[in-house]
């Protein structure tokens, strides 16, 4: 089993942090994982992504051009990635702020309105795990059990506390995650 | 066995460093590798091994002052990425002149000057041919992953310290902000004064009455002296290229067609080899882990062996120089590279490769 995914969204939406989490989940339950982000420029108040390849066997290339998901958080991110995701392959996207909705029919598309998700935890700083919950439900490529190891891993000890907040976005977004095309 | 840690290849190299019992870190930051600093800022080593950790003012001044901690026998270290590097060079070379011992962390980003913050291969010349001035050489270890930022560390100060050389962990912005999982080994503590007396009986700890006194320079007014100095490290880089060459080999045992790559390029080319050998062509790849010494003869035999050679480097060609003068004309040897700090996909070189040999 390899998935390769980008996650894509605005600097501060808590895209890398999605993909670290994602990442130690799966070296939870001893995957092989590489998280490779831009850096640099695009950062600072830009668009930020990182690519994550969780894998059985050993990863060789890093850089992939393809992905089987995309995650995909703001309009940018819509017109760079939507083309890149494999025929049969996954696209997840937040549609608050896109203005273009993706449009291809060769691939499976759901939607989580992650902001309302966080408006229903009561923290918008989880939005990003709402998200990350939208995409679980559609590939549960990790078990949620180690997802919260993962958390656990990620999350700075004081802030431990926080993990089953993080818990429940990751669930309500599991519930509220939206399959707009299926092939 | 050993937890497995998620961490960037440069945060890597700053907590192997804390655990390899390393004395002194002396940086400047510079994208692509500032986190190797931010790390031991983060992880205040003094308050636990006792490790100096400096922000210097410039790469001259952190160079320089990894030529007074190696003079006294400390295990000292340093990163930068590429135009940081150049200003290094002259230090690197007054530190091969006096034989010590030092690793020099360089996370290269494309050039020629500020150029640009991406990933780049583009100083293989640079640190594998020397970067100062003088007959001089370093080693030169490419790491290709956060698990390799973390061995190399330790690796770097055995061959420092067994050959009184420089060592420089050549790895690109790719290796540095990639996070994968790292395996951390035992801890080992610093030297103690005892352990640095045999390590390095040349340092200049203090001259007691039982010796002649030490001296740590490389400057020599004897045109003789020198040109027997010179000899003595020629003598000195034969052994090493006689020992320390290392690499490895991904599907050559029967290859007609062998890439060879460095770092970051050889995960890439590791791709290549998979996409090819799905299409029935029998691709390999040889991956140079010690760039200097360079594997000559490994490449030379495998030479021998296939149709074709193609040498995958991030730069306009620089090590596909070396692998020709392994290959001495036996095959022919190709080259694709990308530069700027954009990269090539493995699609993007099976075509150079398919257009090279004749096979598109």
């Amino acid at each position: 089993m390899k998935e390769e995914i980008i996650i894509a969204g605005f600097g501060g939406q808590g895209v890398l942090s999605m993909g670290k989490i994602l990442a130690y989940s799966a070296i939870m339950q001893d995957m092989e994982v590489t998280w490779m982000p831009s850096y640099g420029p695009e950062m600072r108040g830009g668009t930020a992504n990182v690519c994550v390849i969780l894998s059985d066997k050993k990863i060789g290339s890093p850089i992939v051009t393809k992905y089987d998901t995309a995650i995909i958080l703001n309009q940018q991110s819509m017109d760079k990635f939507e083309q890149t995701v494999k025929p049969g392959g996954w696209l997840v996207y937040d549609p608050s702020g896109i203005t273009r909705h993706p449009s291809r029919t060769d691939i499976n598309i759901c939607r989580i309105d992650a902001i309302e998700g966080a408006a229903r935890i009561g923290n918008s700083k989880v939005y990003n795990m709402v998200v990350l919950g939208g995409f679980l439900a559609v590939k549960p490529i990790v078990s949620l059990e180690n997802v919260e190891k993962g958390l656990g891993k990620s999350i700075p000890a004081r802030y431990s506390s926080l993990i089953p907040m993080n818990k429940a976005a990751i669930e309500d977004g599991m519930e509220h995650v939206e399959i707009v095309h299926r092939i | 066995m050993a937890e497995k840690i998620l961490m960037k290849g440069n945060e890597a190299i700053a907590i192997s460093a804390i655990r390899n019992g390393v004395d002194g870190y002396f940086g400047y930051p510079i994208t692509p590798q500032s986190e190797v600093m931010e790390t031991l800022m983060k992880e205040k080593p003094w308050e636990t091994t006792g490790m100096v950790v400096l922000q210097a003012e410039s790469e001259t001044s952190s160079i320089n002052m990894i030529y007074g901690g190696a003079s006294c026998g400390k295990k000292v270290m340093t990163s930068s990425s590429s135009p940081g590097i150049s200003l290094m060079c002259e230090g690197i070379s007054y530190i091969a002149g006096a034989e010590l011992p030092c690793v020099v962390v360089d996370v290269m980003r494309g050039g020629p000057g500020l150029g640009t913050i991406q990933p780049s291969q583009s100083d293989y010349n640079q640190i594998v041919k020397g970067g100062g001035h003088g007959d001089y050489h370093n080693i030169v270890l490419a790491p290709a992953s956060a698990q390799d930022m973390y061995d190399f560390v330790d690796w770097g100060f055995d061959l420092a310290f067994k050959y009184r050389n420089p060592v420089v962990i050549l790895a690109d912005g790719i290796i540095g902000q990639m996070m994968e999982k790292v395996e951390m080994h035992e801890m080992k503590p610093r030297r103690t004064a005892e352990e640095i007396l045999k390590a390095a009986p040349w340092a200049t700890t203090g001259k007691p009455s039982t010796r002649e006194r030490n001296i740590i320079t490389s400057l020599s007014l004897d045109a003789d002296i020198q040109e027997k100095f010179n000899r003595k490290l020629k003598n000195k880089y034969e052994v090493i290229e006689e020992n320390e060459v290392k690499f490895s080999e991904y599907m050559t045992e029967d290859a007609e067609y062998v890439f060879v790559a460095f770092g970051c390029s050889s995960r890439i080319c590791e791709a290549v080899v998979d996409e090819l050998r799905a299409e029935g062509i029998r691709a390999g790849l040889l991956r140079p882990i010690t760039l200097w010494p360079f594997p000559f003869g490994e490449i030379a035999r495998l030479a021998k062996q296939c149709r074709s050679m193609m040498s995958i480097e991030l730069n306009l060609g620089q090590m596909v120089h070396d692998v020709r003068l392994a290959a001495g004309g036996t095959c022919p040897v190709g080259f694709y590279g990308r530069q700027g700090g954009n990269i090539y996909t493995p699609e993007e070189i099976v075509g150079e490769f398919k257009k090279f040999n004749g096979l598109a």
